[in-house]
C-alpha cells in the first residue's frame, strides 16, 4: 500500500460507505441489521460510533472489516472501491491483512509470541522479511512508549501496555483505516483516556482513520465527530471534541 | 515467517514435554512389543545356529524336536553316519522342566548332548565345556546360575561348570546342557516305584510270564526300564554336499524325517511362534490406534485452547495453510518427542525383560514413519476445527 494509496489519501476519504445494507437470513425470518449506512472518515480522523446493543454496531464493524460480506451498498478505501454489491476482485483476507487494522476490547495478543513479534506478525503474514518486520515493530513500539518491553512476554505486560501493543499491531501494515471495537471497555477513566490519546496521536502521525465503537461515556466527549447507529441506520452529529489533556 | 508452532511449543514447553513423555512411554511399549517379536524370531534362529547342525533328523511325521515331541532310538545316528554326505551325527534330547536351585524352581530346557559333537554350545562366556560323563552342566547365563553352583535335575545334583549366552528354547526358556546319558535318564528313566509296579505288572501277565519261557518276563522288564531314546539326531553335512539332497536320502532310506535349516526356521517362526506373532501384531495395532486417539485428543484440546488466537490470526490475514501448518507442526513435534522418548525408554528397559528383546534399527525407522503418519492423521480433526473458526469471533457482538 503504500505510496500510491498514501498519495490518494491526501485527496480521498480514508473510508467512504454509502447505503450499506446487511440482511441475515431469508424470507420471513430475515433480519435487516444494516438498513443503509452512510459514513465517511478522513485520513487522520478519529470518529466515535455509538449506539445501543443490537443497533448494528458490530455488524457494521464486521462489514467494514471484510469479515462479513454486506448485502448491498458500497465501501471505498482511500478512494478505491473495494465493495460494490460484491468484493471488487479482492480477497477479503488480503484486504484485512494489508489495509485494515483491528483493535479489540481485550488486546488479544498472541501469548506465545513476544511483544515485538506480536507487532511484526501482520507484516510477516504479508510476506515481509523478518528483519524489516521487526524494525517496523520496534519503531511502532517506540512511538507508543513500550519500546522497553519489546522482548517481554505478553503475560508480563500490564493491561494498558498490552492495549498499546495491540494498537501497534494494528498500525503495523500502515493501514488507511483502523477499526477499534470498544478498546477502552475494561480500563479505568485515566487509562481509557490514555488509550484515546494514543489513538488520536497515531491517527495524526500515520494519517490513519480510526473508527472507535464504544459505549464508554468517559471517552465519548473526546470525539470531534460521532456517528449514532440506531435500527441499522447511522446519524452523524458533531462531537464535543473535548481536550482530554 | 516465524515458526508459530515452535513459539507455541516453547511457550508451553512444560505441558508439551510432559505430554510428549506420556506419548513416548506408549511408543516405548509399542517398540518393545515389536522388539519382543524380533527377539523371538532371533532366539529361534540363534537356537538353530548355535546347535551347529545342518539337518535335524526326527521321528517320522513329526515337527520335532522343538515344535512337537519326537522319539528316536539312540543308535539311529550310527546308521546316519554311513550315509553319503553325512560328516557328523550326534544324539540330542530336549526337555523343558523345572530345575531346583537353592530350594527354588527355575524353568529351563535341559538339553542332552554329546561333548564335542553337534548340539554343544558353540562358545562359553565363563568356565569350561562338559568334560566328565555325568553330573556336570553348562547353563545359559539367563538361568541366573553361577559357576560352581549345584543344581538338581530329577534325582541328581549337577555342578555348573560353564556359562553360555543366547541359548534359549523357542519359548524363551534358557538352556542347561548336560551329558546325553544324564539327560536321557532325566527324560525317559522311570522312578523306582514305577519300575517296581511295572515289574509286578509283567510278572502277573500270563502272556509275558509263561512257565515255558523262563527269563522272558525279566527281559521284558529290563527293556522297559532302559532309556535308549533321544529326541533328535543333529547332522552336519560334508563340505560340497547339498543339505536337501542328504535330507532326501535320510527320508527315503531311513524312514525318518529330516529337516534342513530353512525348513526348521519355517517350523520355528511360521508355526511355533505364529500365534504369538499374531498376538503381538494385534497388540501393535491396538497401541497404534490408542496412540492416534491420544495424539488426536491432545492436539484437539491444545487447539481448543487457542481458538481466540486462531480467530485473531485469521482476522489479521493469516492464511488457512499457516494455521493448519502450525497445528500439523505441533502434532509432528509431539510425535518426534514421543518417538525419541519411546526409543530411549525401550532401549533402557529392553535388557530387563525376561526374554530377549531385539530392537532393530529398521523397526525404529518404520516406527518413526508410522508415528509421524499417525500424528499427521491425528491432527486433522484439530485442523478442521481451527479452519472453521470464524474470524468474526475476535470482534465482539
Amino acid at each position: 500500500m503504500s505510496v500510491a494509496l498514501q498519495a490518494q489519501a491526501t485527496s480521498a476519504p480514508a473510508i467512504e460507505v454509502a447505503d450499506l445494507r446487511k440482511r441475515y437470513g431469508t424470507g420471513d425470518t430475515a433480519v435487516d441489521a444494516l438498513k443503509g449506512v452512510d459514513l465517511t472518515v478522513q485520513p487522520g480522523e478519529v470518529i466515535g460510533l455509538i449506539g445501543p446493543s443490537g443497533s448494528g454496531k458490530s455488524t457494521l464493524l464486521k462489514c467494514l472489516g471484510a469479515v462479513t460480506e454486506p448485502s448491498a451498498g458500497r465501501i471505498a478505501l482511500s478512494g478505491e472501491t473495494v465493495y460494490d454489491g460484491g468484493w471488487q476482485n479482492l480477497d477479503p483476507r488480503a484486504l484485512r491483512r494489508d489495509r485494515i487494522g483491528f483493535v479489540f476490547q481485550a488486546p488479544y495478543l498472541i501469548p506465545f509470541l513476544d511483544v515485538t513479534d506480536n507487532v511484526a506478525l501482520p507484516l510477516l503474514l504479508a510476506g515481509r522479511s523478518r528483519r524489516e518486520a521487526r524494525r517496523r515493530a520496534r519503531e511502532l513500539l517506540a512511538a507508543l512508549d513500550v519500546a522497553h518491553r519489546a522482548q517481554a512476554a505478553v503475560a508480563q505486560l500490564s493491561g494498558g501496555e498490552q492495549q498499546r501493543v495491540a494498537i501497534a499491531r494494528a498500525l503495523a501494515n500502515q493501514p488507511p483505516i483502523i477499526l477499534a471495537d470498544e478498546p477502552t471497555a475494561p480500563l479505568d477513566s485515566e487509562r481509557a483516556l490514555a488509550v484515546v490519546r494514543i489513538l488520536n496521536r497515531m491517527a495524526q502521525q500515520y494519517q490513519t482513520a480510526i473508527i472507535v465503537v464504544t459505549h464508554d461515556e468517559k471517552i465519548i466527549p473526546t470525539f470531534k465527530r460521532l456517528y449514532h447507529i440506531r435500527d441499522g441506520r447511522t446519524y452523524e452529529e458533531a462531537g464535543e471534541g473535548r481536550d482530554f489533556d | 515467517m516465524i515458526s508459530l508452532a515452535g513459539r507455541d511449543i516453547l511457550h508451553s514447553w512444560g505441558k508439551y514435554a510432559f505430554t510428549g513423555l506420556g506419548l513416548g512411554l506408549l511408543i516405548g511399549v509399542t517398540l518393545s512389543m515389536a522388539g519382543i517379536y524380533r527377539g523371538m524370531v532371533d532366539d529361534g534362529k540363534a537356537l538353530l545356529t548355535n546347535s551347529g547342525a545342518d539337518l535335524w533328523v526326527v521321528q517320522q511325521d513329526t515337527l520335532g524336536p522343538y515344535a512337537e515331541p519326537s522319539s528316536l532310538r539312540d543308535d539311529v545316528y550310527r546308521g546316519l553316519l554311513g550315509l553319503p554326505g553325512v560328516l557328523r551325527a550326534a544324539n540330542a534330547t530336549y526337555l523343558t522342566m523345572q530345575v531346583q536351585r537353592a530350594g527354588q524352581d527355575t524353568r529351563v530346557m535341559v538339553v542332552g548332548i554329546q561333548p564335542g559333537e553337534p548340539g554343544e554350545p558353540r562358545y562359553l562366556i565363563a568356565g569350561r565345556p562338559l568334560e566328565r560323563a555325568h553330573y556336570e552342566a553348562v547353563a545359559d547365563v539367563n538361568t541366573g546360575f553361577q559357576l560352581g553352583e549345584r543344581i538338581r535335575i530329577r534325582r541328581h545334583d549337577y555342578q555348573v561348570v560353564g556359562l553360555t549366552r543366547r541359548m534359549v528354547s523357542a519359548s524363551g526358556d534358557p538352556m542347561v546342557f548336560v551329558p546325553l546319558r544324564d539327560a536321557q535318564e532325566a527324560q525317559f528313566l522311570k522312578d523306582n516305584d514305577a519300575i517296581v509296579n511295572e515289574r509286578a505288572r509283567v510278572l502277573t501277565n500270563p502272556a509275558l510270564n509263561r512257565p515255558g519261557a523262563p527269563g522272558l518276563a525279566e527281559a521284558i522288564s529290563r527293556s522297559q526300564e532302559s532309556s535308549r531314546m533321544v529326541n533328535a539326531v543333529l547332522v552336519q553335512v560334508a563340505p560340497g554336499w547339498d543339505a536337501e539332497e542328504v535330507a532326501q536320502t535320510i527320508r527315503r532310506w531311513k524312514r525318518l524325517q529330516a529337516y534342513t535349516r530353512p525348513q526348521m526356521e519355517e517350523i520355528l517362526i511360521a508355526k511355533l511362534i505364529a500365534t504369538s506373532a499374531r498376538q503381538i501384531g494385534v497388540f501393535l495395532v491396538i497401541l497404534a490406534v490408542v496412540s492416534a486417539a491420544i495424539v488426536s485428543f491432545i492436539i484437539y484440546t491444545m487447539t481448543l485452547g487457542k481458538l481466540r488466537e486462531i480467530a485473531v490470526l485469521k482476522l489479521i490475514g493469516a492464511r488457512n495453510r499457516t494455521i493448519a501448518g502450525m497445528i500439523l507442526q505441533e502434532a509432528l513435534g509431539l510425535g518426534l518427542i514421543g518417538f525419541l522418548v519411546g526409543k530411549t525408554v525401550a532401549t533402557l528397559w529392553a535388557p530387563h525383560f525376561p526374554k530377549y528383546v531385539l530392537l532393530e534399527p529398521g523397526d525404529a525407522a518404520r516406527g518413526f514413519v508410522a508415528v509421524m503418519l499417525i500424528c499427521a492423521l491425528a491432527s486433522t480433526l484439530a485442523i478442521r476445527t481451527a479452519l472453521r473458526v470464524d474470524p468474526a469471533t475476535a470482534i465482539g457482538g
